[in-house]
C-alpha cells in the first residue's frame, strides 16, 4: 500500500531561521505516528505542513498522494485536525461549533448535523450541546476540538498535543477515544510531550531536536537500541557516583551521571542487576531498578538540559 | 463525497458563519444602526437645521438623511472589518481553524467582504426605515441604497480588511480611524455640501471614497440621478475592487506562514 504520507529532504524557514531541518519520514495507512520534541523541535511547523496550509520551503512532501502545493483544498479534504492551540469559536455554542465547521466541507447538512450528534455523544460531551464555550473545562475543549476533526470522517487524522494540560482522567478518556479511531483505520500523526502518550498510542515514532529527526521505530526497539530493558538508578553525588563505580566491571552497559542521579542502563545480557544492588545496599544508598521507558530514549538523545 | 467544494461555497460558508453569529446578536446589532442615526437627525437635522438656512430647496434634514444612511454604512463596515476581523484573525483564531478546512485564503478573504457588505446593507436597511417614518425620502429609487450600501459596505470593509492585516494590536485602529475614518465623516459632504467650498477643499473631498457614496445616496433619495451619479458610482466600483485586491494579498501575506 503506499504511504498516507511521504516527506523527503521536508523543511520550513521563517525568514532565515530554521524550523524544519530537512527531514525524511514516511507514514502507512491505518498506522499511529509520533513526533516527540522538546518545546521548539519544529513539531507543530511539521504539523502545519501536512496540514497542507504552511508551505515546504524545500524538500519534497505528499499527503494522501498529493502535493500539498497544488493540491491543498482536496488534501484538507480529507483530512481531520485538531491544532495546538484551542480554537474553538467562542461565539458559538458547542453544537453550532460542529454544524458551522461541518459547514466548511463538501458535505450535506443532515449528514453533518448526524454525525455532529454521534460525536458528541462519542467524546462524552452529548449533555453540552448548547453550553458555550466558556463555560466547558480544558478537557471538555480538547475533546470538542477532536470531535470537530472528525465532522468529515477524515482519513487522516493530525493531532498536535491533544492531552497537554489536562488531568489523567481527561487523557484517559481521549486515549480510549483514539485508540478506538485507530481500530477503525483511521491513520493519525501525533505530537506529544507525553513519554507514556507516545508509548501507548504510537506504532512508530519519531524523535526530534533542533529541526532534525535523531531516532525512528517503534517504541520498543527505540528503548531496545538506545536503553535497554533495566534502569538502574542511585541517588549519587559526583563524587559518590565515581567511588560506587569503581573497580566495578559494568560489562559494557552504558551510565549517566546527572545531577545527583546516577542511572546505569542494563541489558539481560548484562546481569548486572544483582550486582549493583548488592552494592548500594552495602554502602546504603538509595537506589532504584526500573524497566527503561521512552523517557530514557527521549533524555538521552535530547539531552538533559533545557535548551531554549 | 463531492471532490472538493466550489469558490463561491467556500466564501457563502464564511459569510454565513458571520451571519450565524450576528443572528444571536442581532437586536443590539440593529439598535445601534437605528439609535445613532436617529439621534443626529434630530439633533443636528431638527435641531442645528432650525438656524440653518435651506441647502438647494432642501431643509437641513432632508440634506442630512441620505448621508446619514451611508455615513451608517461606512461606520459598520469599518469598525466589523477592524475590530471584529482582527479578532477572528488573532484572538479566536477563527481564520486558522477555518484554514484546516478545505476552504482557502481567498475565500476567507472573499466571505468577510460579503458578510461586511451584507451587515452593511442591513445597516442602510435600517437608517431608511427611520429617514422615510420622518418622511424625508420622496422617491423609490431611495430603494437603490440597499444595493448601495452593500457594495459601499464592502468597500469599506476591505479597506479595514487591509488595517487588520498589516495590525499587530488594537490600538494600531486609532491611527485609521483618527487619520482617516473620521476626517472622511466630517468632510465627504455628509453636514455641509463641498459646492461653494474653495476649491482645493473641493479637490481633496474628491479622494475621500465616502463622498462618492455621498453623492450617489443624495441622488437615489431625492429621486434625481445623472449621468454624475453613474460617474460616482463608477469610482466607488473602482475603490471597491482596488480595496478587495489590496486586501486579499495583505491578508494572503498575513495567513500564509
Ligand atoms: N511563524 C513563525 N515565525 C517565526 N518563527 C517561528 C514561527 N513558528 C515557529 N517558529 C519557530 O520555529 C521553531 C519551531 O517551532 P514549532 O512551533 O514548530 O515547535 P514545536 O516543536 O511545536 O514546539 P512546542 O512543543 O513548544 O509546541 C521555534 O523555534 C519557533 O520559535
Ligand atoms: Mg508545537
Amino acid at each position: 500500500m503506499s504511504p498516507v504520507v511521504e516527506a523527503c529532504a521536508l523543511e520550513k524557514r521563517y525568514a532565515d531561521f530554521v524550523a524544519v531541518a530537512g527531514i525524511d519520514f514516511q507514514i502507512a495507512p491505518g498506522e499511529c505516528f509520533g513526533f516527540l520534541g522538546p518545546n521548539g523541535a519544529g513539531k507543530t511547523s511539521t504539523m502545519r505542513m501536512l496540514q497542507s496550509v504552511s508551505l515546504p520551503s524545500a524538500g519534497t512532501l505528499r499527503v494522501l498522494g498529493m502535493d500539498p502545493r497544488h493540491d491543498g483544498k482536496r488534501i484538507r479534504t480529507r483530512l481531520g485536525v485538531c491544532p495546538q492551540a484551542d480554537n474553538l469559536d467562542p461565539d458559538l455554542p458547542v453544537i453550532d461549533n460542529l454544524l458551522v465547521y461541518g459547514s466548511y466541507f463538501p458535505q450535506a447538512r443532515a449528514v453533518t448535523a448526524r454525525r455532529a450528534d454521534e460525536l458528541l455523544e462519542f467524546v462524552a460531551l452529548g449533555d453540552k450541546k448548547n453550553h458555550a464555550i466558556p463555560e466547558l473545562s480544558g478537557g471538555m475543549k480538547r475533546r470538542l476540538v477532536i470531535a470537530r476533526a472528525l465532522i468529515n470522517e477524515p482519513e487522516l487524522l493530525l493531532l498536535d498535543e491533544p492531552t497537554t494540560g489536562l488531568d489523567p482522567q481527561a487523557r484517559h478518556l481521549i486515549w480510549t477515544k483514539l485508540r478506538e479511531l485507530r481500530a477503525r483505520g483511521v491513520t493519525m500523526v501525533l505530537t506529544t510531550h507525553y513519554m507514556d502518550e507516545a508509548e501507548r498510542l504510537c506504532d512508530r515514532l519519531v524523535i526530534m531536536d533542533g529541526g532534525k529527526i535523531l531516532a525512528q521505530d517503534s517504541p520498543r526497539a527505540l528503548i531496545d537500541a538506545h536503553v535497554g530493558q533495566e534502569v538502574f538508578e542511585l541517588g549519587a553525588s559526583a563524587a559518590e557516583a565515581r567511588d560506587f563505580l569503581a573497580g566495578l566491571d559494568l560489562c559494557g552497559a552504558s551510565h549517566e551521571h546527572t545531577g545527583d542521579l546516577l542511572a546505569v542502563f542494563l541489558s539481560a545480557k548484562h546481569q548486572l542487576s544483582e550486582r549493583l544492588i548488592e552494592r548500594a545496599r552495602g554502602a546504603g544508598s538509595r537506589y532504584l531498578l526500573r524497566n527503561a521507558t521512552l523517557e530514557d530514549v527521549f533524555l538521552k538523545l535530547t539531552g538533559r538540559e533545557l535548551d531554549e | 463525497m463531492t471532490a472538493s467544494t466550489s469558490f463561491l461555497h467556500g466564501a457563502a460558508r464564511v459569510a454565513g458563519r458571520n451571519l450565524t453569529v450576528w443572528r444571536r446578536y442581532a437586536a443590539a446589532s440593529a439598535l445601534g444602526n437605528f439609535g445613532e442615526p436617529l439621534l443626529y437627525l434630530i439633533a443636528l437635522g431638527y435641531g442645528l437645521g432650525r438656524v440653518v438656512p435651506p441647502i438647494d430647496g432642501l431643509s437641513y434634514a432632508e440634506f442630512l438623511a441620505p448621508a446619514l444612511i451611508v455615513s451608517t454604512v461606512m461606520y459598520t463596515a469599518t469598525f466589523e472589518g477592524t475590530f471584529g476581523a482582527y479578532t477572528r484573525l488573532t484572538t479566536q483564531g477563527t481564520f486558522e481553524a477555518i484554514l484546516a478546512t478545505p476552504v482557502t485564503i481567498s475565500e476567507i478573504v472573499t466571505g468577510e467582504i460579503l458578510w461586511g457588505g451584507l451587515k452593511s446593507a442591513f445597516g442602510a436597511t435600517v437608517v431608511l426605515v427611520v429617514v422615510r417614518a420622518f418622511g424625508l425620502v420622496p422617491s423609490w429609487l431611495a430603494l437603490g441604497v440597499l444595493p448601495l450600501g452593500f457594495l459601499a459596505g464592502a468597500m469599506f470593509y476591505a479597506m479595514a480588511l487591509c488595517m487588520t492585516a498589516l495590525s499587530k494590536s488594537y490600538e494600531f485602529f486609532n491611527y485609521y480611524f483618527t487619520l482617516l475614518v473620521a476626517p472622511m465623516y466630517l468632510f465627504s459632504g455628509v453636514f455641509f455640501p463641498l459646492e461653494g467650498a474653495p476649491p482645493w477643499a473641493h479637490r481633496l473631498a474628491q479622494v475621500l471614497p465616502l463622498t462618492h457614496v455621498v453623492a450617489v445616496s443624495r441622488a437615489l433619495v431625492r429621486g434625481q440621478p445623472s449621468w454624475h451619479t453613474v460617474g460616482h458610482a463608477a469610482v466607488v466600483l473602482g475603490c471597491a475592487a482596488a480595496a478587495m485586491a489590496l486586501a486579499a494579498r495583505l491578508l494572503r501575506r498575513r495567513l500564509q506562514i
